[in-house]
């Protein structure tokens, strides 16, 4: 019995120093950062240990604002994101005619890389010297008056910064939750429509119920990656976030390590944390919640 | 209410472009009285479950029509048609109770049919009674055994009390002890709402043993319907003998001459009415009887002790299976020591059928003694 569990223990070894090493070790040291205050990484001092970071943290301007786009875009995209791709995938499941073609199609954004994606939503958007964006013509076309969307006002960035981010999870989501529709046993939808269900009624009694695992799991996902979004902001408004007003809990992370005003490894440590509270409680939320209302 | 199929034919278009169409249910014509019990029964892929969903209305027939009484439903949708399905694998939904589940339907209703809540709570106790699960509303189905997810698909279909009630294959996903159990259950549900029923199966001793009519299927076409009894004992071809009836009947290459029929080399039995021909000839197992002057010779193999009767089991040149099976009384000895064993014949239990057509071919006999 012994030699057996040696035996396990040696089969799991190269995973576990890897893990350690690369994972387990550097969350120790970002938790341990977080408390030491004014730590420097090249001569490797602080001066005492305490919840200063957090606290600096937590009254930076630049956080808050951080703090307060990330929810807004959290907020704004999970929901949209997943009901829009809902009703996607269920055109998709109504078709029969190239719906591979429609699927592939839908599928495309995920494929592409994200800062391609960026430089066409400038050409979407961006205000130049030559052009307003296309989005503006359309705009004026409808009598409307231009608005720029990348250097303008806050909810103009906000929702090019929704819209953005709603476009690139979309295809990821499609692709699950039409493979969901599509596990769903016929009959129970051949025993609906001998009972004389309702269109209405058989979604949400009965495809809804069904496919609540997978919506679940998207749910969560977004939360998690819709908290950690970054890259979708600097292929839009650039690199310097705080300047745009643009910035998120991750960017910020980011700037107290490399950016302009960086160095400051604590700080960046400190707000890690921050956001890995936020997304544990949010999640902890979620699995309560799915407890009452998923299926299985 | 009486359920009449007129010329009822259904093709699926090939799926290749070349292809021919399959035609799985070709013109059946036939009448089911009101309130009784029937088994549609064929082999796999024969048209029976195509039958029943041409009936509740899941596919459409490409021509005849469908009378339930004196109405005729061939263009209704499903859910107006008053008929309750009972699926293969039960689809009861998963994420709802038992309760729930019966419930469904009735929450379907609309207009001047829409019941209250203690209306529709009755009427489903009533059907959770009926199949006796009145004890297990509030599980899931996760939660049910087979007999039992069973029994709440029954109810279910039966909530809405329909005129005419259909089970796909009622009893394939059950262990043999269950399925006894389930098959008197269906029996006696069947006989205490008198709902005419209809039955898929594809296992002859579940259509034997509880049908008042069964219909016999083969390749989309009906070939014989009648009591169960009738059919056994007066089989309108080879196949509807040979689907018939366990052990199997043996069947042997054989030929008529001058009034006598040989089986193999062998005269049997002297035959009336049969023009000289070749035919084949099914002899039920229990057809034999042991006897040393019998003119039925064949190569003993061994012989099974079963309690209540002794099954032999011989070899002849001229059968048809590897195997020719005997059932003979327990109290008759079979002498071991010797090679061959011989046995007269039952001319009731013998059959001719045509070695081409394989329809059976009438024959008289006199009685012995």
């Amino acid at each position: 019995m012994k030699k057996r569990s040696m035996k396990g223990w040696l089969y799991l070894l190269p995973a576990i120093l890897f893990l350690g090493c690369f994972m387990v070790y550097p969350l120790i040291d970002v938790l341990i950062y977080s408390f030491e205050e004014g730590y420097n990484s090249a001569s490797q001092t602080y001066y005492g240990i305490g919840l200063y970071n957090y606290r600096y943290v937590l009254h930076d301007p630049y956080f808050l604002q951080a703090l307060r786009n990330t929810f807004i875009l959290v907020i704004i995209t999970v929901p949209l994101s997943t009901g829009i791709a809902l009703l996607i995938s269920l055109g998709l499941h109504a078709i029969k005619p190239l719906r591979n073609l429609y699927q592939t199609i839908y599928f495309l954004p995920y494929v592409t890389n994200t800062l391609a994606v960026g430089l066409v939503f400038m050409i979407l958007f961006k205000k130049t010297a030559y052009s307003d964006g296309l989005v503006n013509l359309l705009l004026q076309w409808f009598g409307g008056s231009s608005v720029d969307f990348i250097d303008g006002p806050y909810w103009a960035k906000m929702f090019v910064l929704c819209f953005y981010t709603i476009w690139v999870v979309m295809p990821f989501k499609v692709l699950i939750l039409t493979s969901a529709l599509a596990s769903v046993n016929p009959e129970y939808y051949s025993a609906a429509k001998m009972d004389a269900t309702s269109k209405s009624r058989v979604f949400f009694k009965i495809t809804l119920p069904m496919i609540s695992p997978m919506i679940f799991y998207l749910v969560i996902t977004g939360f998690i990656g819709a908290f950690k979004a970054y890259s979708d902001a600097v292929a839009l408004f650039g690199t310097d976030l705080n300047a745009a007003g643009m910035n998120t809990i991750v960017g910020y992370v980011y700037d107290m390590l490399y950016g302009n005003s960086g160095g400051y490894p604590s700080f960046a440590s400190a707000a890690a944390l921050i956001l890995f509270a936020i997304v544990l409680t949010i999640t902890c939320v979620n699995l309560l919640i799915s407890k009452k209302h998923v299926h299985y | 209410m009486k359920v009449v199929l007129q010329h009822l034919t259904k093709r699926f278009p090939s799926r290749t472009k070349k292809g021919d169409d399959v035609i799985a249910v070709n013109d059946f014509n036939f009448e089911i009285p009101s309130g009784k019990l029937i088994g549609l029964l064929g082999p796999s892929g024969c048209g029976k479950s195509t039958t029943l969903n041409l009936i509740c209305g899941l596919e459409a027939p490409t021509e005849g029509s469908i009378l339930f009484g004196e109405d005729d439903v061939t263009r209704l949708p499903p859910e107006n048609r008053g008929v309750g399905l009972v699926f293969q694998n039960y689809a009861l939904y998963p994420h709802l109770t038992v309760l729930d589940n019966i419930l469904f339907p009735l929450q379907n209703l609309k207009g001047a049919d829409k019941l209250t809540k203690p209306q529709m709570m009755e009427k489903a106790m009533q059907a959770a009674k009926l199949v006796q699960i009145d004890e297990l509303l509030e599980r899931k189905p996760s939660e049910l055994s087979g007999g039992q997810q069973q029994r709440v698909a029954i109810a279910r279909a039966l909530v809405k009390m329909p005129r005419v009630l259909l089970l796909d294959e009622p009893l394939s996903n059950l262990d043999a002890r269950l399925r006894l159990q389930t098959r008197e259950e269906i029996r006696r549900i069947q006989q205490e709402t008198g709902i005419t029923t209809i039955f898929v199966t594809h296992d002859q001793d579940e259509a034997m043993s509880i049908s008042d009519m069964i219909v016999v299927m083969k390749a989309g076409v009906m070939q014989q319907i009648g009591q169960p009894q009738d059919v056994y004992d007066d089989p309108i071809n080879l196949f509807v003998a040979t689907f018939l009836g366990t052990p199997p009947i043996n069947v042997f290459d054989g030929c008529v001459k001058g009034g006598m029929l040989y089986v193999g080399e062998d005269p049997v039995m002297a035959v009336g009415g049969v023009a000289d021909q070749q035919v084949s000839v099914g002899i039920r197992p229990e057809g034999f009887n042991l006897d040393p002057q019998g003119t039925f010779r064949s190569n003993l193999v061994r012989v099974e002790v079963m309690g209540r009767d002794t099954s032999v089991v011989s070899t002849h040149p001229a059968s048809r299976n590897p195997f020719v099976r005997s059932i003979i009384r327990a109290d008759n000895q079979v002498d071991r020591t010797k090679k061959t064993v011989c046995f007269s014949l039952m001319p009731n239990k013998v059959f001719l059928f045509d070695a081409q057509t394989d329809a059976r071919i009438p024959f008289t006999w006199e009685a012995q003694k």
